[in-house]
């Protein structure tokens, strides 16, 4: 029993740290670690990685807040694209066939990872130009950070409010309807179509996910999908490696941050992919 | 010298630190309470339920309570965990009420209202 424990609280130090730093839910992460390494039963994989973007999120921002990195306006904006899209997933289960929406869902990870490799070699800089987007200042979503890596306070602002609420939206049916975390959905959002800086992007998501994951916990909270033993030992050590992570993450280049977020963004685009395909 | 209004960004941040620390108490409770489910679940070496089961529901849940069952406990813990999210979107309302932005109260409002609704949805499902 204590042997378990620990194991579990040790996966779930790992989840929290990877999870907080990329602004990913880390269910991608868990899932496949619970039920291929620990023998867990899909139902309850799924259950406690539900869990763990609750507690990978409520681990991140506390230390987020407290440094005032994550976007406050911005999440809740977006949220309502969120909300809805899950929403909708929710009602259109059973009319829209997952198979495209894996396919559909795949290549969008990919076609954003391209994006990224192609930010990466051009270095793009923070958008701050003379004329700010219309509908970001009208909704307030600029705003400012300070980095602790660069060692200096970065003014943003954001654009493509639309696009931002769009992938939003499809994010958030990706979640209701597939029962995926949507945390790289979210920062691509953010980063690649908003052009927010890539730490307030995945803290923000960090922040976003929670809200969004709360909503189908309840759920699998009363439908008995989540097992004590296992979900207890996992959110105790996310709660630990996630509020590490967000402090790292602070230290941490952007740089260096988007080397590590881009395959992992090609791995789920791909697995998603094929997932499709084999369906 | 005229008193300038608050920047934005000035105002977030107060917003941001007081929403911090509501959060982190949110948090402290429900690892707490997970805690000592699971070091009373490992000290006894009992679950306080026969097999693989567990309780799932509330009344279940309050009776294993009064009793100090280990897994009451930890779900109790879970449930709190569950709150924690749901708890920063209804402080953030409060604090952009405080701040006069009516139109953040309305989109955070709007938030909640839509969570509410996916949970009878996904109840009823």
């Amino acid at each position: 029993m204590i042997t378990y424990a620990l194991t579990m609280i040790a996966i779930g130090v790992f989840a929290g740290l990877a999870g907080a730093v990329l602004g990913l839910g880390g269910g991608i992460i868990l899932t496949p670690i619970l039920t291929l390494l620990m023998g867990v039963d899909i139902k309850y994989a799924i259950g406690a990685s539900i869990i763990a973007v609750i507690a990978t999120s409520s681990g991140a921002t506390i230390a987020y807040l407290q440094n005032q990195i994550l976007n406050l306006r911005v999440a809740m904006f977006l949220e309502i694209a969120t909300t809805l899209g899950a929403l909708s997933g929710a009602l259109l289960t059973g009319v829209l066939d997952p198979k495209y929406l894996y396919i559909l869902f795949g290549l969008l990870l990919l076609f954003s990872a391209y994006n990224m490799i192609r930010k990466l070699r051009r270095n793009e800089g923070v958008l701050n130009r003379a004329h700010p987007d219309a509908l970001a200042s009208k909704f307030k979503l600029n705003s400012t950070y300070f980095d602790k890596a660069a060692m200096k306070q970065i003014d943003y602002q954001v654009e493509n409010i639309p696009g931002g609420f769009a992938m939003m939206y499809g994010a958030g049916i990706a979640s209701g309807l597939l029962g995926i975390g949507s945390g790289a959905f979210k920062v691509t959002a953010m980063d690649t179509i908003m052009k927010m800086p890539l730490k307030p992007s995945t803290s923000t998501s960090n922040l976003m996910m929670g809200v969004t994951a709360a909503a189908s916990a309840t759920v699998y909270f009363f439908n008995g999908s989540i097992k004590p033993q296992i979900a207890v030992p996992l959110a105790l050590g996310i709660l630990v490696g996630a509020t590490l992570g967000s402090r790292l993450m602070q230290h941490l280049s952007a740089r260096f941050i988007r080397l590590i977020f881009i395959p992992v963004l090609a791995y789920i685009g791909l697995e998603m992919f094929v997932k499709g395909i084999r369906l | 010298m005229k008193q300038s209004p608050k920047n934005v960004s000035e105002e977030m941040a107060d917003v941001e630190v007081m929403i911090g620390k509501i959060l982190r108490i949110g948090v402290i409770i429900s690892a707490s309470i997970m805690i000592v489910g699971i070091v009373l679940l490992i000290l006894t070496g009992k679950s306080g339920y026969p097999g693989d089961t567990y309780p799932t529901n509330f009344s279940q849940i309050g009776q294993g309570l009064i009793q100090f069952k280990p897994f009451a406990i930890m779900m109790l813990g879970i449930f709190c965990l569950i709150l924690t999210p749901v708890l920063r979107v209804v402080v953030s309302i409060y604090s952009f009420y405080k701040e006069h932005d009516r139109m953040y109260v309305i989109i955070t409002t709007a938030v909640l209202i839509i969570l509410a609704v996916c949970l009878i949805v996904g109840i009823r499902a």
